[in-house]
């Protein structure tokens, strides 16, 4: 079993459950067209490897190890997505299908440099999907344009990579870690009180992508999709 | 007696009842205009208390005091430059640690100043006990608990005001940041111990290290060395925490106003959800929240224009009477139908046809907004409006468009950016007005049926929506997205929902009044003289040739510009004896379809200038010209074909 099909595997179920929820065999056979006994057969080694939580009638549901494979070979596709559409200018239709083959190849210190060239990027070109965030420890991006000419290497890797507010369930806590975007949001953000590590519940969000109603520091705001994206909390079990 | 003169301003967040103290402190006395050469309102009033003359300012509701709106440099700048003699900063008791993060910020300003501590009794039914001493202690400047809406502890709250500034208070406490932030700020006080600048030293040090554009700027002029050693320090700290050096300050400050909250307040949350809450619940439901929407704005509109077309023909009948003392006293030559043609029917046009649509959609406008009920609106819009580049909170004053595009276009000042503010102003001027549904109603709903007006609703939404986006697109830059507090639902304070409409209608008569009653001299004037039927035969090859209506109609259009409606009225009586009948169906649908769109009418024009200057005001009047009339003419093809 290559790290590679690991790989795409992993990032298939990421992307079909939306919520963490197991996915079922018919639909990652669906998924890649081949047979669900061939599905069954890699689900069962990724078990076995740690990377899923698979039974036979539930599907599968990815371990925090495996979300994290996953979510990293997810955010170096669509920078890569980002990067053929927006500076080499390949044809909204033709990335995907070049960005699944040169993502796993990436290393981790061109995946961060792409990033940065890009100058952080929200989503990817095609499907306008959010593109992951890092596991640098940075709170902002501004701190990693700053801190980009010294080592990255000193300033070590985050134990959990954050997800956005718009992943989180009704009702779920997290803590702010990161925030994506430029001064003028960032600012705005902190002073309605949402400053790195405080505590944020979403309560529910409005239909059809629509804005996410949070409370933070006891008072209540709606944060429209594009500002949701864009703040990443430490999930907490609600 | 000459009386002893202080000025007081009122600062606080948006939705803390500021403006309810505002208004039972000064009651009529009030003037509400602009800050010089700004779009941002500026509301004065004066009383009088304990011998002296008090002139009371309330500044804009905001969130913090750093550039990232007009509103927050412009209270900023009059509390450090103007000086106020004392700053009353209203709190609200129900979120207090984010209210205190703001007072921490007018403290850093080392202004004098009390707080009320508003809507106590909300709080206490959310269960938010508050200390008042404790926090009088932690804060070191007077707190008085208010209820302002009943008028509780208002009176407190001036008598305490007077005595601090008798006595020549200035805050002393200040919040001390972390050791190694403290360090740095202490750095950059001593490199500006020489500096003659209007914001105190340490404000200026923590705002440099915040890298706070505007003070960077005039530091910049003043002493250069020391914006570069800020750079450095902030640099420093950067270092230290891994965050950026405003995030670090905002925080620590944020965590200082915790930590006084914390203190002075209990929490006791009721075991049930208050009645507040599940009325928030309901209203921003995924299902039930848009039924109530879409069922209360058709209740709203549908009342609005009954009352308003009842009212207005009472009104018209009533000053129509008038016209036989205007003949006694000018004659019937040039100079009397002047006076009533021109001066006198254009008052009355204004009178029958805005006032009785605009006052009842200003009551209900601000009685929605002050419960409440207008953040939920913009909630479960926002998605809506983002398809056309703009978010919730632009459904208001599209909303308001639909009774009048003047109060609509000065209502886009909500928006943050002066993008959005051109895109929703753009937007709302192609909003069907109470003028324009005359047009619709009178002509298609009476004569072809009621489904067509409907249908013509309908196809306005869908211009509304691809125009927008086109504009959208055309505009340069990034749209901002919804960050929005919805305050807990409140009882409006009618008192002050009558005054916001008083107001609001003043202004609108201001802007609106003098255009339409010189536009309609004007244009009697060019009656009298013979010049409008030149002008029909000038402008045949469009009217007549490409959309295919009558030549009188070019007259109609024109006085259009003035009022919509007018140009229905006047082509009844143009086509007198048949009537407005003498039209066929697709004549009719097409003069419909061009008045909605061809020229947002003289008083919206003018209210874009304002919002907008010459320049924009220009191309959206001139694109609006020739959008509506390629659409008459396509659509006057096509229905031919069709019918």
């Amino acid at each position: 079993m290559s790290s590679k099909s690991i790989e795409d595997y992993l990032k298939a179920i990421y992307i079909l459950s939306r919520n963490g929820e197991s996915i079922s065999t018919t639909e990652i056979a669906k998924h890649f067209n081949i047979a669900p006994a061939s599905v069954t057969e890699m689900l069962k080694k990724l078990a076995e490897k740690g990377y899923v939580r698979y039974s036979p009638y539930r599907g599968a549901q990815l371990t925090r190890k495996g979300f994290r494979v996953a979510e990293k070979v997810t955010r170096k596709h669509r920078l890569l997505e980002r990067f053929l559409h927006d500076v080499l200018r390949i044809r909204e239709d033709k990335v995907h299908s070049e960005a699944c083959k040169m993502e796993h190849a990436l290393s981790d210190e061109a995946e961060e440099s792409l990033c940065r060239f890009l100058k952080h990027p929200d989503r990817c070109p095609d499907d306008n999907k959010i593109i992951p965030a890092c596991d640098l420890p940075f709170s902002t991006c501004e701190e990693c344009i700053d801190l980009h000419k010294k080592d990255l290497e000193e300033s070590g890797k985050r134990e959990h990579i954050p997800i956005s507010i718009c992943q989180l369930k009704e009702g779920a806590h997290g803590r702010i870690s990161f925030i994506r975007g430029g001064h003028n949001v960032l600012q705005r953000l902190c002073d309605m009180g949402l400053t790195p590590g405080t505590e944020v519940t979403v309560v529910k969000s409005a239909p059809f992508h629509g804005p996410t109603e949070i409370l933070v520091r006891g008072s209540r705001l709606a944060l429209g999709r594009g500002v949701t994206e864009t703040i990443f909390v430490e999930a907490e079990k609600a | 007696m000459t009386q002893k003169k202080l000025i007081i301003a009122l600062a606080g967040n948006a939705n803390v009842g500021k403006s309810v103290i505002f208004n039972y402190l000064t009651g009529l006395h009030q003037h509400i205009g602009n800050w010089p050469g700004k779009t941002v309102e500026r509301a004065e009033g004066t009383l009088s208390f304990k011998g002296y003359t008090i002139d009371i300012l309330d500044l804009p509701g905001i969130y913090s005091l750093s550039t990232y709106s007009l509103e927050e440099l412009v209270s900023r700048k009059y509390i450090a430059v103007e000086k106020p003699d004392l700053v009353i900063n209203v709190v609200d008791a129900s979120v207090l640690e984010r209210n205190l993060f703001f007072t921490l910020q007018l403290m850093e300003l080392e202004t004098p100043m009390i707080v009320a501590l508003n809507q106590v009794d909300i709080a206490k039914r959310k269960g938010i006990e508050i200390d008042t001493e404790k926090l009088e202690q932690l804060l070191e400047v007077p707190v008085i608990p208010t209820v302002a809406i009943k008028g509780i502890g208002m009176s407190q709250l001036l008598e305490r005001a007077i005595e601090i500034i008798e006595k020549g208070q200035t805050t002393r406490r200040e919040v001390r940041y972390g050791e190694e932030v403290e360090e740095r700020i202490a750095k950059i006080t001593e490199t500006l111990q020489n500096v003659q600048f209007y914001y105190p030293r340490r404000y200026v040090a923590i705002k440099l290290l915040e890298g706070d554009e505007e003070i960077a700027r005039e530091i910049a002029k003043l002493a250069p060395p020391a914006l570069n050693t800020a750079k450095e320090l902030a640099g420093e700290i950067e270092n230290l925490h891994g965050h950026a050096c405003s995030t670090v300050i905002t925080s620590e400050r944020y965590e200082a106003a915790g930590s006084v909250a914390r203190q002075a307040q209990k929490l006791v949350p009721p075991l049930k959800p208050t009645a507040q809450e599940r009325l928030h619940n309901l209203t921003t439901h995924r299902i039930a929240g848009y039924l109530i929407m879409v069922s209360s704005l058709l209740l709203i509109f549908y009342a609005i224009f009954t009352f308003g077309n009842y009212t207005s023909d009472l009104l018209s009948n009533l000053l129509n009477r008038l016209e036989p003392l205007s003949t006694n006293m000018f004659g019937t030559g040039i100079v009397g139908s002047l006076v009533w043609g021109g001066v006198a029917e254009g008052l009355i046009a204004g009178v029958t046809v805005a006032l009785p649509y605009i006052i009842p959609f200003y009551i209900v406008l601000y009685f929605l907004e002050d419960s409440g009920y207008l953040s939920r609106i913009a909630f479960l819009m926002d998605n809506a409006m983002h398809k056309i580049g703009l978010h919730g909170k632009a459904f208001i004053p599209m909303m308001l468009g639909y009774g009048c595009n003047v109060p609509a276009c000065l209502g886009c000042r909500i928006m943050e950016t002066k993008r959005e503010r051109t895109l929703a102003a753009f937007v709302t001027t192609l909003v069907p007005c109470a003028a324009r549904t005359v047009i619709i109603l009178g002509l298609v709903g009476r004569f072809i049926g009621i489904q067509w007006a409907l249908a013509l609703y309908v196809f306005d939404l869908f211009v509304i929506f691809a125009l927008g986006r086109l504009a959208f697109r055309v505009l340069p830059g990034e749209p901002s997205a919804l960050i929005m507090e919805m305050a807990d639902y409140r009882m409006p304070d009618l008192k002050t929902v009558l005054k916001e409409t008083w107001f609001r209608l003043a202004e609108f008569i201001k802007i609106a009044f003098p255009l339409i009653i010189v536009g309609s001299l004007v244009l009697k004037a060019a009656d009298v003289f013979g010049l409008l039927n030149p002008v029909a035969n000038l402008l045949s090859p469009v009217t007549v040739v490409w959309l295919g209506l009558p030549v009188i109609t070019g007259i109609t259009l024109i006085f259009g510009v003035l009022r919509k409606e007018l140009s229905l009225i006047l082509l009844a009586a143009l086509l007198a004896p048949v009537g407005l009948q003498a039209l066929t169906p697709v004549q009719m649908v097409v003069f419909t379809l061009v008045a909605m769109f061809y020229i947002p009418c003289v008083a919206t024009i003018s209210a874009l200038v304002r919002e907008l200057g010459g320049k924009k005001a220009l191309y959206i009047t001139l694109f609006e010209i020739a959008f509506a009339i390629i659409l008459g003419g396509v659509a006057l093809r096509v229905l031919t074909l069709v019918t």
